[in-house]
């Protein structure tokens, strides 16, 4: 073999190959370099077991559609802290390596989405941080920044959790999902956490009357045929399972937030 | 076949009491007077007096969503016996903060433990033995550094074991727990690094934004010196 790697790789259709490399993540966790000499090992059929197996799974439609409402709020995610970081004065210097991170997460999964989706991505929208007016200082304000913060985040893992099921067919997908979810409630307690507040969701009650949805059914205890409350409290029992959120819900809470 | 009984977090102090008093080293049974011996999954419990498997007793989680859920089941055994002890015998200088987190996260365990038993109901394994010899229940570094492991491999257990679930409802309640476990993770990593990058950092989230999935092989054998019980995982589900 006298090819190098670029020179196979760049026969590959780029987007093809960006969404080989970021499945082959998804079920390894594995950089994209190992990947690349991996598949170099037993060149060139391995790539072409690759790409054919790519191919044939061109996403379903049902697949496509959650992973479009994923993109779409992980653009907001995303936009709303760069857009905070970028201004020097509304994020403390003690608090800021938090946003730092978690606006580094989102990005990845903007990109992760983006790539996974490839020509079927939707479009970023158009954003209103202040949601027409709602939360109008929500970036010289820091305490409403950290309410608008904490809504988001708190409605990314209602999200997710919402739309697992529709991801089944694709486990490498699923699993993705899974992985993106327990970030967004790490970021969800943390934020919380600096406003005062439990890590966990208690109930469906919110210092927030204009984000009262992003609550709405969380204080839930029956679980299936199970009545958790009964094992230590209702309390435990609402903060010990995160509900989901339907589609329409979410979209009902984001709304106010796109032109 | 007896009915799981409910536990009130007091009567679970008390169990825990009776274990740390009758051993220097922490070694709990736990909860294992009040539930009832599984017939699945129990390969060879040989003792019939209804208290579970005897700690030298291998314990097969079983097949299937049965499998999955009892190995939840397990873990989510792990984490309560330890935030009771945690809570029990609190570390050299607990702030009231930390005593109100620590007491919640218990109880959203303990909470976890019974529903997955009640869910499995007679296909629940029984209470596994545990041992946390390895750690200083006086030394807040010790608790808090336990915590830390124990909240993060269960996130990736969970994030790991949801591809292996069958039905949509099993996936459901998966994915409620997984995400608290996640709150429970960051909160106990800001109490040991307050305001840093470590309540979601770069060592269990990837540069791709992704927290771990874990299979069960890894995650068990990351407890196994935590569970006394040999823990037999060769049946659950491999995608």
């Amino acid at each position: 073999m006298t090819l190098k790697n670029e020179t196979i790789l760049d026969t590959l259709d780029p987007e093809l190959m960006a969404r080989v490399v970021s499945r082959r993540d998804a079920l390894g966790g594995l950089s994209k370099t190992t990947i690349a000499m991996a598949a170099m090992a037993s060149a060139p059929i391995a790539l072409s077991m690759m790409a054919k197996k790519a191919f044939a799974q061109g996403l379903p439609a049902g697949i496509v559609n959650v992973l479009n409402f994923a993109l779409t709020l992980e653009y907001l995610e995303d936009e709303f802290y760069k857009a905070a970081l970028a201004l020097p004065t509304l994020i403390p210097a003690t608090t800021r390596p938090v946003f730092m991170q978690v606006s580094k997460h989102e990005t990845a999964h903007v990109n992760y989405l983006k790539s996974a989706l490839g020509a079927a991505a939707v479009a970023k929208p158009t954003f209103d941080f202040t949601a027409g007016g709602t939360f109008a200082d929500v970036f010289t304000n820091y305490q409403t920044f950290l309410a608008v913060s904490q809504g988001f985040e708190d409605t990314g893992v209602r999200a997710y959790k919402g739309r697992a099921a529709e991801l089944k067919s694709d486990n490498g997908i699923l699993t993705v999902a899974l992985q993106i979810h327990s970030v967004e409630a790490r970021h969800a307690a943390k934020i919380r956490r600096l406003r005062g507040q439990k890590g966990w969701i208690t109930g469906n009650t919110t210092d927030v009357p204009a984000l009262a949805a992003v609550y709405a059914g969380d204080e839930v205890t029956l679980q299936g045929p199970v009545q958790t409350a009964n094992f230590v409290s209702a309390t435990a029992a609402s903060e010990a399972f995160d509900e989901p959120l339907t589609a329409a819900q979410v979209l009902a809470i984001v709304d106010p937030f796109i032109l | 076949m007896s009915k799981p009984t409910a536990t009130g977090a007091a009567e679970l102090e008390f169990l825990g009491q009776l274990a740390n008093a009758t051993s220097r080293r922490t070694f709990l049974q736990w909860a294992g007077l009040t539930i009832g011996v599984a017939a699945v999954g129990c390969s060879d419990d040989d003792d019939d007096d209804g208290t579970g498997p005897g700690p030298n007793d291998s314990v097969n989680l079983g097949s299937g969503d049965t499998g999955v859920l009892n190995y939840a089941y397990a873990l989510e055994q792990l984490e309560a016996a330890f935030y009771t002890q945690v809570v029990m015998t609190p570390y050299t200088g607990i702030t009231a903060d930390e005593t109100s987190i620590l007491r919640d996260i218990r109880d959203h365990e303990i909470t976890h433990q019974k529903f997955l038993q009640a869910a499995l109901g007679a296909g629940a394994i029984g209470a596994l033995s545990v041992t946390f010899a390895s750690i200083t229940f006086s030394s807040r570094a010790s608790v808090l550094g336990a915590a830390k492991t124990f909240e993060d491999l269960g996130v990736a257990a969970y994030n790991g074991a949801g591809q292996l679930i069958s039905s949509d409802v099993n996936l459901g309640y998966a994915g409620k727990i997984v995400s608290v476990e996640g709150r429970h993770a960051a909160v106990i990593r800001d109490l040991l690094n307050p305001n840093s990058m470590d309540f979601a950092g770069d060592d269990v989230v990837n540069a791709q934004g992704f927290d771990r999935a874990f299979t069960p092989s890894a995650v068990l054998a990351a407890a196994d010196p935590f569970v006394i019980n040999p823990i037999n995982a060769s049946s659950l589900p491999t995608s």
